[in-house]
């Protein structure tokens, strides 16, 4: 029986031990204790302010680029290999489930080409089906697994973009991950803990930072009308209208520029934020060298046209070419440093290749936080007080038992979210100060049990034995339904609320053992000391 | 101390006013559900747009709405946190970037009709970069000699200070930053240029598109129907196919019963309260369990015993227990819903009311169940057959 104790007290101790230490540490001062309670405790989004963000890429986008690149490409070989033809256009899918089925319409192909128009396609343009419309036109449809592959890639090269300029942001611990159950809902889930400007960041997660630089070919003009009459109503062959928008020191504007950049994102090497003249913030970068070439020559023949810098297609500026330049630009405009730094970083990190909805957020602020642990912790600290002087009264000395029970159970639950890395959320804390009821639960069973068989005339040893043995299944079957309401909760809940069910599994787990084990040990303990046992504070 | 010693109270006769007043009960709860055209769904749940904001003073409610209105198309509601000066901001639009427009429109209008700062930085709303690069020359104009580390530290401390207690966001004033380590009366000067305080500030954001509110919205049901399944088969696993449907109708009860309360008090049904109703279908269970494992052990013991009074035994027997943990998970539960604050608040509430319920429906609900059951059987006049349930049941438990 000494032997049997020694054991279990053994255990125990370890137990404890092990829990302090996955909580605390081994901390060497005051400020060691409660860098590594900090550390240890890892909190939820919800307690430490910080935004979960659901971003759906809209793949449409990046279908559209594609059938435009293959438009271009086509009418030059279309013109290349003298077949005549009328119009060329893709249809506009306006939503991410349409995508798959943009087509683009060729009209006026004379019959007489029409075989070598399709020979054309079958060679050339792998991606597409060639079909008929009517007797002159003709469909371009996509075939399916190359609109997967699109899809996949698409998808596959925002998150990586989103990626990097999380990790240009310095924001260590934010993730990226797809969401959803296939890649055709193509969204993507962003945790962001910590940040506290989430709408800078959202900022910058969601800018398409498509830089291009294109040839002004006439401008400025005060409206679309102006610009298109200037030219007799029709837009010169390979020219489009791009708009400046108004800002503080000047109106709107529209430029006529080529229809195809001089450089785009893609030929940066480098960007960063400056103070330029009159101390105002701007972005520079720098060109990787074969786009560095292709600009020297391009501004040696243009000296005195303007350059049209555009973001996202809007005219950021339209300086005049003063001289030759070879590798560098920048970009005025920005209202203050984060701006002109932000625009860097997205530059850096390259485009997005589709753009981006919210279809989720959730942003708390770290007051916020702050605030919810401060009541959390209030709440628990009086439904422990409340709990405990309730045990006391009600079970005497047998009471002390059932807190001490109660405390390790506390103890044991933080120190297994500490060592399973699990997150405290705010509805955590919640089930933590419930569990603090449902844990009496197992002890206010068996003693009412004890009691019992104490009123059936057993003895003390007997009834605190059948006590336990008898309410041991229940607690078992008790806690079992508690858990698979719970399990379902971690299938089907999201972050927070799988904070809760983590935590109350944890705590029941635990309680198992404080309730039964460590409680039966105390009993067994006090007993031991006495050869007589006449009679039980319960 | 005990309160119930050797008590006999003739539960299973006084059934009636209980079951009564639970129809009743559901039944009204119900019927404002129905009124109200539904349960009346929270954010996650419906979608839109919620900001929480936090004043230095009386929210002013009135002007927030009518400065809202004008510039959101949907319909705004200004709701006050009572208790508090912080109010939440919310509407429903139809797609994602209507509210991913509203929301920025939110933010927009907040700062210019009430955060008028003079083209200083808002401390009030701002992240620890943006103050730092704000500081970092005005301060080194000053002569202070901060390196960047020394900055960083700096504009955290202060960070740190605005969201922490006793603060919580709001600062009444700039002098208030004197506690902080490090601020000196020529740094705060110098800030004293570069910063101001709105009167707000904005706590948490929340948006939520039509497709993920739908998708939450299924999983709630699914998780719920598949608890209440798989304690279904458990118990019936542990016991007989009686309990599991007795204990399962007894805490569907519960889980009615609490939503018709969120309806009566107006309450909104979130995330959070949807693992409220799951804990409680857990916790119902339990007491119900307990019921039910007194009533198996004196089939055993007591075998002359008829159901009826058999059962009544076993209900006074637990009740010492049920009224004790229920009553300190009560305490609990209340201590939460006191002193937890606004964003707990939907889910303590439905602890409260579904600790209560749970109890009570183990004892006026699951009981009963079982005993109709019984006599059923009785009444089909195959006595075998009668015992059956109550023999099968108590072979189990010697067969253990």
């Amino acid at each position: 029986m000494q032997k049997n104790l020694r054991t279990k007290a053994i255990i125990i101790l370890v137990t404890v031990l092990l829990c302090v230490y996955g909580i605390f540490g081994l901390p060497k001062s005051k400020d060691d204790l409660i860098a590594n309670w900090k550390k240890n405790i890892r909190l939820g989004l919800d307690l430490r302010g910080g935004s979960h963000l659901v971003l759906q890429v809209q793949v449409q986008d990046a279908f559209k680029a594609e059938a435009d690149t293959d438009i271009e490409r086509l009418k030059e070989d279309l013109n290349r290999q003298n077949i005549a033809f009328g119009s060329i256009d893709r249809s506009e899918p306006a939503s991410l489930a349409e995508a798959d089925a943009i087509q683009i319409t060729v009209k006026g192909v004379p019959i007489d080409k029409v075989s070598a128009f399709r020979s054309l396609i079958n060679e050339k343009y792998d991606a597409w089906i060639f079909g008929s419309l009517a007797s002159s036109d003709y469909k371009l449809s996509l075939k399916p697994t190359k609109a997967l592959e699109l899809r996949r890639d698409t998808l596959a090269r925002s998150m990586q973009t989103i990626e990097s300029r999380i990790n240009g942001l310095g924001l260590a611990e934010s993730t990226v991950q797809q969401r959803g159950r296939s890649d055709a809902e193509s969204e993507l889930l962003v945790q962001l803990p910590g940040v506290d400007d989430p709408a800078r960041v959202k900022q910058i997660l969601g800018t398409a930072a498509l830089l291009e630089l294109y040839e002004v070919k006439d401008g400025p003009f005060a409206n679309q009308e102006q610009a298109r009459l200037n030219f007799g109503s029709v837009l010169p062959l390979n020219s489009k209208l791009v708009r400046q928008p108004a800002r503080t020191e000047q109106a709107e504007a529209w430029y006529v520029v080529a229809r195809t950049p001089v450089i785009t994102g893609r030929d940066l090497r480098n960007a960063r934020p400056q103070q330029g003249e009159f101390g105002k913030w701007e972005t520079a970068f720098t060109l990787n060298q074969d786009a560095a070439k292709r600009f020297e020559r391009f501004t040696e023949t243009h000296v005195g046209k303007r350059l049209a810098i555009v973001l996202d297609n809007q005219i950021r500026s339209a300086p005049t070419i003063q001289n030759k330049i070879s590798d560098s630009g920048r970009i005025t405009g920005a209202n203050d440093q984060v701006e002109a730094s932000d625009l860097a970083l997205v530059l850096r990190a390259g485009s997005l290749p589709a753009s981006v909805v919210y279809l989720e957020e959730r942003t708390v602020g770290p007051s916020l936080g702050a605030d919810s642990i401060r009541q959390g912790v209030v709440s628990g600290i009086v439904g422990l007080i409340a709990v405990v002087f309730v045990m006391l009264v009600y079970y005497k000395r047998s009471g002390i038992n059932a807190t001490v029970a109660l405390v390790l159970n506390a103890v044991i639950l933080i120190a297994a979210l500490a060592y399973f890395e699990a997150v405290l959320t705010l509805p955590g804390i919640a089930g933590i100060i419930l569990l603090i009821g449902m844990a009496v639960d197992s002890n206010v069973l068996i003693f009412e049990r004890i009691r019992e068989e104490l009123r059936g005339g057993k003895g003390v040893l007997a009834a605190i034995d059948a006590g336990f043995s008898k309410a041991f299944l229940t607690i078992i079957d008790t806690h079992v339904t508690t858990v698979v309401s719970c399990a379902f909760l971690f299938i089907f809940g999201t972050g927070p609320v799988k904070g809760f069910a983590v935590t109350l599994v944890i705590g029941l787990i635990a309680n198992v053992f404080t309730s039964v084990f460590i409680s039966r040990f105390i009993f067994d303990w006090e007993n031991s000391r006495s050869t007589q046992v006449a009679s039980l504070s319960i | 101390m005990e309160l119930f010693r050797n008590t006999n109270f003739d539960f299973l006769g006084k059934k009636w006013p209980f079951i009564i007043a639970s129809l009743v009960l559901t039944g009204a709860g119900m019927t404002s559900v129905a009124m109200k055209g539904g349960p009346k769904y929270g954010i996650d749940f419906r979608g839109g747009v919620n900001m929480y904001v936090k004043f230095a003073h009386t929210p002013p409610v009135d002007r927030l709405r009518s400065a809202l209105s004008a510039k959101i198309a949907g319909e705004i509601s200004v709701v006050e946190i009572p208790g508090s000066s912080e109010v939440i901001i919310g509407t429903e639009l139809k797609n994602e970037k209507e509210l991913d427009a509203a929301r920025r429109t939110m933010v927009e209008t907040l700062s210019s009709s009430f955060g008028a700062t003079g083209g200083k930085l808002d401390l009030h709303n701002t992240g620890q970069s943006a103050l730092a690069d704000r500081l970092r020359d005005p301060l080194a104009r000053t002569g202070a000699g901060l390196s960047e580390q020394q900055l960083q530290d700096l504009t955290k401390a202060i960070l740190a200070f605005r969201d922490g207690n006793p603060n919580f966001g709001i600062l009444q004033n700039l002098d208030q930053l004197t506690a902080v380590k490090g601020v000196t009366p020529s740094i705060l000067n110098a800030m004293k240029q570069e910063v101001a305080l709105s009167p707000f500030t904005i706590r948490k954001g929340e948006l939520v598109g039509p497709k993920i509110g739908g998708e939450l919205r299924n999983q709630a049901i699914l998780a719920t129907l598949y608890a209440l399944g798989g304690m279904l088969v458990y118990i019936a696993f542990r016991f007989e196919w009686v309990y599991g449907v007795a204990a399962v109708i007894a805490v569907f009860h519960d889980t009615i019963i609490t939503i018709g309360l969120f309806s009566l008090f107006d309450k909104e049904i979130s995330l959070t309260v949807v693992a409220a109703l799951l804990t409680l279908v857990g916790y119902s269970m339990n007491d119900t369990i307990v019921v039910f494992y007194r009533i198996r052990e004196n089939l055993k013991l007591l075998r002359k015993e008829r159901f009826e009074p058999l059962v009544n035994i076993s209900v006074n027997q637990t009740l010492s227990r049920t009224v004790l943990t229920s009553g300190l998970t009560l305490l609990s539960a209340l201590a939460l819903l006191f002193f937890g604050g606004p964003v707990l608040n939907g889910f303590s509430f439905a602890l409260v009311v579904g600790i209560i319920v749970g109890t009570y429906s183990s004892i006026f609900i699951a009981s009963p169940i079982l005993v109709w059951w019984k006599s059923r059987l009785d009444r089909r006049g195959a006595s075998g057959g009668a015992e059956r349930v109550i023999m099968t049941a108590a072979s189990k438990q010697t067969a253990k």
